[in-house]
């Protein structure tokens, strides 16, 4: 059995041996390896550091992977912590700058100035993050180093599961998959419906196009997760709890396998916990590709290992969840929130953000943006301080046009919005949400029913298609931006779009119908004119979609020598050697081949103006 | 896929599987799961002893087999390509990444070129969104790709199928 002194004992020795602390007596390497740190190519890079330090045979050096610490362009990353010094970030890094840096700096102390890159989390608040790219999330004790398990602890010896309760209701925190639901209130809930089984859920199901906050916390802080769902299992009086992560995230599945079983093998997780009478046991279950499954009861039908269709509210989970049994389902983010709140206070939590939306949110930047990666901020930050400040602003000097938050179920916020705060009910009022936290940005090269499009496209093929609202209605959506985004738009299209919009949210079962016009309505409101002009003035205004493409012969450069027309299969140019040639809009096929043909380059594709 | 090649030895495997989850509530998904590694996809037979197994309904194994995109009924090439299409990564170009890929191998997506060593998908988002566009090769994860890289990528695959056919014809004479 696993004692507080003991656990105390581990957080010592860890914070000494892996040279965590400011009080560090040796040297601490580590690398990001994430998901997105391998794909750049970290894992050659920390096997060559691991290599050079044995051959060099480097004392007191302590090298750990650890989870992403969210500069994704800059990767691979590896940060050097030498005692009495500052932390240097290498980027980018490759197998030979590896090894120069351990020649250079480790050993002879020289920083190699031209392969670091200052990186500042100041602008940033880490509450869900705070141990993603610090700690190696495959030991167990690097977590209890940085007070891991202590608010396990201090709420199954000190405090009664009303006063769990109590403490997360009035830390506001509120369900960060999205929903923005108070967690409290949620655990409430389920504490109070008798039954002599509960569950713990955590939905890891991120499926989101766009959003990658869960993994990042599953594969930085897989314990963090596990604490919090049994904290959750203290406070609602459950002993068993399932985590449903996607089959597409197998990092983040080896990391919680691996957790799970430390956690076991420490005591942390099991029988008597601590000492006291509280069992809890987690299991891992994989989605299988579904979008559908992020929905709370279709996600718990998918446990029970059926097709993951949604079912009809009420009953709630609270009372009747997953075997019929009541059930308190969370998000990875939002469970990553809770030890940090036991552990400090509910005040300390309330402090941060704003009113109605308490705490810290993470979001994933990702589109054209400069800084592409992974931020946590306070509520109520300004859209604009996301996007220039920590985002680092668009790419090759292009104009914002719009963040899409939210994914198929949100909307966009427009630059006229850009000083909006970010909390739960300021988007809404905007027409998007807050969403589980992907921040697509777009620039002025992007084609706005393009988007919806695409959404739509996404939603249709995720449908469940249990209730005929969202299986029909999603497609004849998506039908009729194809044919806008095909240049056969006609009259009346749009009234079409926002009426069947109108009906899909009102009659659909679930969430995913309910918000599935969200993208189609949010662009409406703020970019009608661009469906206008693909409409009325066949044109794509962004330049985008290629049916409103058009090949021209430009004259100054044409040697007119009449291979493109005896080439094109479709005769759609029409000229005379040594006079001129050009191409009849209707006939062309757009095939290109034209344009492969031509030896002075003369032809091109443009917009129409 | 597991290490065994032949079918007895295989289906011995799957109800080794079975056995060690058909106790646990909701054993259906991670068995299909484990069977599908072992198999590579979902073919009839095994289905049907899953179903057996378990002592549920076939329709039910079927069901739950044609719901979600991770199951396949079809064998799946030897290098499994998927390029990413989740909003990141189609803002940044990635449909041109599937096409380009689709052009080199000379095959649509879903589809498996006729030697099998190469199907090509749109995959739902891996959240390297950091990255995009995205493409991962069995587990291996491409990222910032552009169409240039993609043909590298792929003529590195080739190679190594060429060399491995070379060494099959070299052993077999």
């Amino acid at each position: 059995m696993l004692t507080l002194q003991k656990l105390n004992e581990i957080k010592e020795q860890t914070l000494a041996a892996a040279n965590m602390d400011s009080a560090r007596k040796g040297t601490r390497v580590v690398v990001g390896m994430a998901t997105c740190g391998m794909a750049a190519g970290a894992k050659s890079v920390y096997e060559t550091l691991a290599k050079e330090i044995a051959r060099r045979g480097l004392a007191r050096v302590t090298l750990a992977q650890t989870g992403c610490i969210g500069f994704c362009r800059l990767e691979p990353i590896v940060e050097v912590y030498i005692p009495g010094q500052e932390k240097v970030t290498y980027v980018k890094v490759t197998p030979e700058n590896a090894r120069h840096i351990i020649a250079e700096h480790l050993v002879n102390g020289n920083i190699i100035a031209e392969f670091t890159e200052k990186v500042s989390l100041e602008k940033q608040k880490r509450v869900a993050l705070r141990n993603c790219g610090v700690i190696n999330p495959e030991l167990i004790d690097e977590y209890v180093a940085m007070e891991g398990y202590q608010a396990l602890a201090k709420a199954v010896l000190e405090m009664t599961p009303e006063q769990v309760v109590d403490e997360i209701k009035r830390s506001g925190l509120r369900g960060r998959g999205g929903g923005g639901f108070p967690t409290g209130l949620k655990w409430e809930f389920t504490a109070k419906t008798q039954a002599d089984q509960k569950y713990v859920c955590c939905n890891a199901d991120e499926g989101d196009p766009g959003a990658f906050m869960d993994r990042s916390v599953l594969e930085g802080d897989p314990h963090a997760v596990l604490e919090a769902m049994a904290i959750a299992g203290y406070a609602i009086g459950a002993t068993n709890g399932y985590i449903y992560v996607r089959a597409e995230y197998p990092v983040a599945v080896k990391r919680l396998e691996i957790a799970i079983e430390q956690a076991k093998q420490a005591g942390l997780l099991g029988q008597g916990i601590f000492g006291s009478n509280f069992n809890f046991d987690i299991e891992i279950r994989l989605g299988a590709g579904a979008f559908v499954c992020g929905e709370e009861t279709a996600l718990m039908v998918s446990i029970e290992g059926h097709r993951g269709e949604p079912r009809p509210r009420p009953p709630f989970p609270a009372v009747k969840g997953l075997f019929g049994k009541p059930t308190v389902l969370n998000n990875v983010e939002t469970f990553a929130n809770v030890p940090q709140i036991i552990l400090h206070g509910a005040k300390w939590f309330a402090d941060m953000g704003t009113e109605k939306s308490k705490g810290t949110k993470v979001f994933a930047l990702g589109g054209k943006i400069n800084n592409t990666g992974l931020i946590e901020i306070s509520m109520g930050t300004s859209l604009r301080e996301v996007i220039y400040d920590l985002g680092g602003g668009i790419p090759n000097g292009k104009k914002f046009k719009a963040a899409q938050t939210g994914g198929p179920s949100g909307g966009c916020i427009p630059a006229q919005h850009i000083d909006t705060p970010i909390e739960y009910d300021a988007l809404i009022q905007l027409g998007s949400m807050m969403g589980s936290g992907g921040l697509i940005v777009m620039d002025e090269e992007t084609c706005m029913v393009d988007v919806a499009r695409f959404f739509l496209e996404f939603t249709v093929e995720e449908s469940c298609g249990k209730c005929p609202p969202c299986r029909i209605g999603t497609k004849r959506m998506l039908e009729l931006l194809e044919k806008i985004t095909n240049n056969q738009g006609q009259k009346g299209d749009i009234e079409k779009l926002e009426q069947l919009a109108k009906t899909i949210k009102a009659a659909s079962l679930c969430g995913l119908g309910q918000t599935a016009p969200n993208p189609v309505l949010s662009t409406l409101r703020y970019f009608r004119d661009e469906y206008e002009a693909h409409i009325n003035e066949r044109k794509c205004p962004a330049g985008v979609c290629t049916a409103f493409l058009q090949y021209v012969v430009l004259e100054e450069k044409c040697r007119k020598c009449g291979l493109c027309a005896r080439s094109c299969p479709a005769r759609a140019i029409i000229g005379k050697p040594k006079e001129s040639y050009r191409i009849d809009t209707d006939l062309c096929i757009k095939c290109g081949l034209c344009i492969s043909k031509c030896p002075a380059k003369a032809i091109e594709k443009k917009h129409n103006q | 896929m597991g290490a065994c090649s032949c079918q007895a030895e295989k289906f011995q495997r799957l109800h080794e599987i079975i056995t060690a989850h058909k106790e646990r509530p909701g054993a259906l998904i991670p068995v299909m799961h484990e069977a599908q590694d072992l198999f590579g996809y979902l073919p009839k037979n095994v289905q049907q002893v899953i179903a057996m197994g378990l002592g549920v309904p076939l329709a039910d194994v079927y069901g739950v087999a044609t719901f979600y995109s991770k199951f396949s009924l079809q064998p799946k090439g030897t290098y499994q390509i998927n390029v990413c299409l989740g909003t990141a990564c189609y803002v940044k170009g990635a449909q041109g990444i599937l096409d380009k890929i689709a052009e080199t191998l000379n095959i649509k997506v879903g589809e498996t070129t006729p030697d099998g060593m190469f199907s090509l998908g749109a995959n739902r988002c891996v959240g390297g969104c950091g990255l995009s566009p995205v493409m991962t090769i069995n587990d291996e994860v491409y990222g910032e790709l552009n169409t240039e890289q993609v043909e590298e990528i792929l003529k590195k695959y080739l190679e190594k199928v060429w060399r491995e056919e070379k060494h099959a014809d070299a052993a077999k004479a």
